[in-house]
């Protein structure tokens, strides 16, 4: 597949749903009309987007502390995360999740585990069912930088990599755990040169250009789902924010954060389609239009919508429905 | 009716739910080797003869991996039975288990399922601190887990197939010396409850305690090893005229505390014995639920026998210190009188 196959105006539009959901999340959050705390997925839109893109339905997604943008790009639909955002009983996680823990199984997005590496051995879990029972399914483990130097890290990889389970680790990494820097994190520059330690392929790749991470993505789930087993993505990106909704930021340079800025993924994207012929700016506007409305119906759902009941704490503790 | 050790029972459970449904399959260390244990106390020994590799799964020494791909395993629709080699590695995993199987179904608001099960060894056996530990309590305080404490054949294997078909997370304790004990791997004063087990079919259903012994005097409540020192211990008080009830609730969560608030109600007075350390116990959990909900019956303080506030010692001198032992528990029903 050439890169005009891609399906770029999609991914387009993917992107900018997270990057306005995000942005919008943030405006609701200062205005205090969402409690908690968000971790948002601003500026890393593209290694979401690109590698969910690939994923049919039946496939699984296993996210993090900062899930909005997995969960988005998985197909989880938008109104039902920003109602769980407002902790409204119409939210995908019926307001038992929160920001930290959207998920959607009936689209293949586990609720997001929100402990650092968490995911990762139930991504080589999940891989080990779907190759058990006979489907090409596969499984995305996405993690930050930060999940590398976790022990679940080394056990998760190790027993993917071992039974050839179809799973894709993707780590994003952003170059900051919270305020950590890789550099004192890592005596390594690629976290993907540790996937030969595991017997696997790993993979660096601009995790700011879709079009890498997609071709990137693609060659690994096609893989997968052969059952030739797991491979390690890493996306070099950026957070275009904040870790959480107290941060500063004073641990990052202004002019480190220009550099990033200047390689947003999203107008990187809008060039190279215009430049391409593939999207004029009446096209590019006619999207954002339709963002806008996209979470503009999402965010009146949310304050439409009823609050949990308090004794409705008490419910789910322990599974009750459906056949077993 | 056929007689077997607990280890049997359980192994035939094992095989019964892997015959039935091709979904359950083992994972675990040692299970599957060749010339191997057949898990560290013998229960998987031969499974892969019938089930073969696929589905008896050896898995390198990595019990956060293990637990994270029962987790995953179970989410992707298979019925994992995990194990460790001994309770005490279940800290190892404790972030798999406490806060990703226990809080999946919730955090997904009820639409996730996670049907694992989680077999453990505990109880001490001469092996010093880290291989001695009963762990009950521990996951007994974790909501979204449901504990299981087998201590005879019949309501192993019973309870084991019941874990399998549950659609939550459940651990099963096993006490090391009651798993049988004749075979290449059984302890040092192992007990020997052989016991019956039907040829047909049954399920041990969760949540269901038992009256191991029927008395008027004294409710004594244990669980795996000292439903036994328990029981030694009424024998002892039926010669001093103390009339003592034994009840084995068998499962943990969710108790069956009407079965012990009922026998309290009869005989007014309460001890628990338990292996595990005394401060934060489940003990003082059962002391606490028959003092809110029966107090008025109670004719005597409740009595917790159990280990002291130590790890547990190696030395076999002071292991039998450790564990509380049937004279004890007479000691503490004396009090009452």
């Amino acid at each position: 597949m050439s890169n005009a196959d891609f399906p770029l105006i999609e991914m387009y539009r993917t992107m900018l749903t997270i990057r306005r959901f995000e942005e919008r999340c943030n405006y609701l959050f200062m205005q205090g009309r969402i409690p908690s705390t968000l971790h948002l997925y601003i500026g890393q839109e593209a290694t979401a987007t690109g590698v969910c893109t690939h994923l049919r339905q039946d496939d699984y997604v296993l996210s993090t502390h900062r899930p909005h943008g997995h969960a988005i790009a998985k197909g989880v639909a938008p109104r039902a995360i920003m109602a769980e955002l407002f902790a409204k009983s119409t939210g995908c996680c019926k307001a038992k999740g929160g920001s930290m823990h959207v998920g959607d199984i009936s689209v293949g997005m586990v609720p997001a585990i929100a402990i650092v590496g968490g995911n990762i051995p139930i991504a080589a879990g999940i891989g080990l069912g779907v190759k058990r029972l006979g489907t090409d399914r596969v499984a995305v483990s996405f993690f930050g930088e930060g999940a590398a130097n976790e022990g679940a890290f080394h056990e998760g990889m190790n027993m993917a990599a071992i039974w050839d389970l179809p799973v894709i680790y993707v780590c994003e990494n952003n170059l900051y755990a919270a305020s950590t820097p890789v550099s004192v994190a890592f005596k390594i520059e690629n976290i993907a040169d540790r996937a030969a330690a595991y017997g696997m392929p790993g993979v660096v790749v601009d995790g700011n250009d879709v079009e890498a991470v997609y071709e990137a993505a693609g060659q690994a789930i096609a893989r997968a789902r052969r059952g030739e087993g797991p491979t390690l993505i890493e996306c070099k990106t950026y957070r275009l924010c904040g870790h959480s909704r107290s941060d500063p930021r004073t641990y990052r340079s202004k002019e480190e954060e220009a550099a990033w800025e200047a390689n947003d993924p999203i107008p990187r994207l809008a060039a190279r389609l215009k430049a391409s012929g593939l999207a004029s700016d009446e096209t590019l506007a006619a999207i954002e239009e339709e963002v806008r409305t996209l979470i503009d119906e999402a965010v009146a759902f949310a304050e439409e919508s009823p609050p949990p009941q308090p004794t409705d704490t008490l419910q789910h503790v322990f599974y009750a429905g459906g056949e077993g | 009716m056929a007689k077997m050790s607990i280890a049997e029972a359980l192994r035939q459970a094992i095989r019964e739910e892997m015959r039935r449904d091709a979904r359950v399959v083992c994972i675990g260390e040692d299970i599957d080797i060749p010339g191997g244990f057949g898990g560290a106390f013998t229960v998987t020994l031969g499974l892969s003869e019938e089930f073969g590799h696929q589905r008896i799964l050896n898995t390198p020494i990595s019990e956060t991996g293990i637990a994270g791909a029962a987790i995953g395993a179970a989410i992707a629709g298979l019925r994992p039975i995990a194990d460790v080699q001994y309770g005490d590695f279940l800290f190892c995993m404790m972030d798999q288990l406490a806060n990703q199987a226990a809080k999946m179904t919730y955090m997904s608001g009820g639409a996730v399922k996670v049907p694992l099960v989680m077999r453990a060894p505990v109880g001490a056996t001469s092996r010093g601190a880290q291989h001695a530990q009963s762990l009950e309590a521990f996951f007994a305080h974790i909501p979204g887990l449901k504990v299981v404490a087998p201590s005879t054949a019949y309501d192993a294997k019973g309870l084991l197939k019941s874990a399998v078909r549950d659609d939550n997370p459940v651990l099963v304790f096993e006490h090391k010396l009651l798993y049988g004990s004749k075979g290449p791997r059984s302890e040092a004063g192992a007990l020997s409850p052989i016991g019956e087990v039907p040829d047909e079919e049954y399920l041990v259903p969760i949540g269901k305690g038992i009256v191991r012994r029927e008395g008027r005097d004294v409710t004594i409540v244990g669980k795996l090893l000292t439903v036994y020192r328990a029981l030694a211990a009424a024998e002892g008080l039926a010669q001093e005229g103390i009339d003592a009830e034994v009840i084995d609730p068998r499962t943990l969560v969710p108790l069956d505390k009407e079965l012990i608030l009922e026998s309290v109600r009869k005989t007014g007075r309460l001890v628990i014995v338990e292996e595990d350390n005394l401060t934060g116990g489940w003990a003082a959990d059962i002391a606490a639920i028959v003092a809110d909900e029966a107090f008025f019956w109670l004719d005597a303080p409740i009595k917790r026998v159990s280990a002291p506030d130590t790890p547990a010692p190696f030395a076999p001198v002071m292991e039998q210190f450790y564990v509380p032992s049937a004279e004890r528990v007479m000691e503490a029903v004396r009090l009452l009188f």
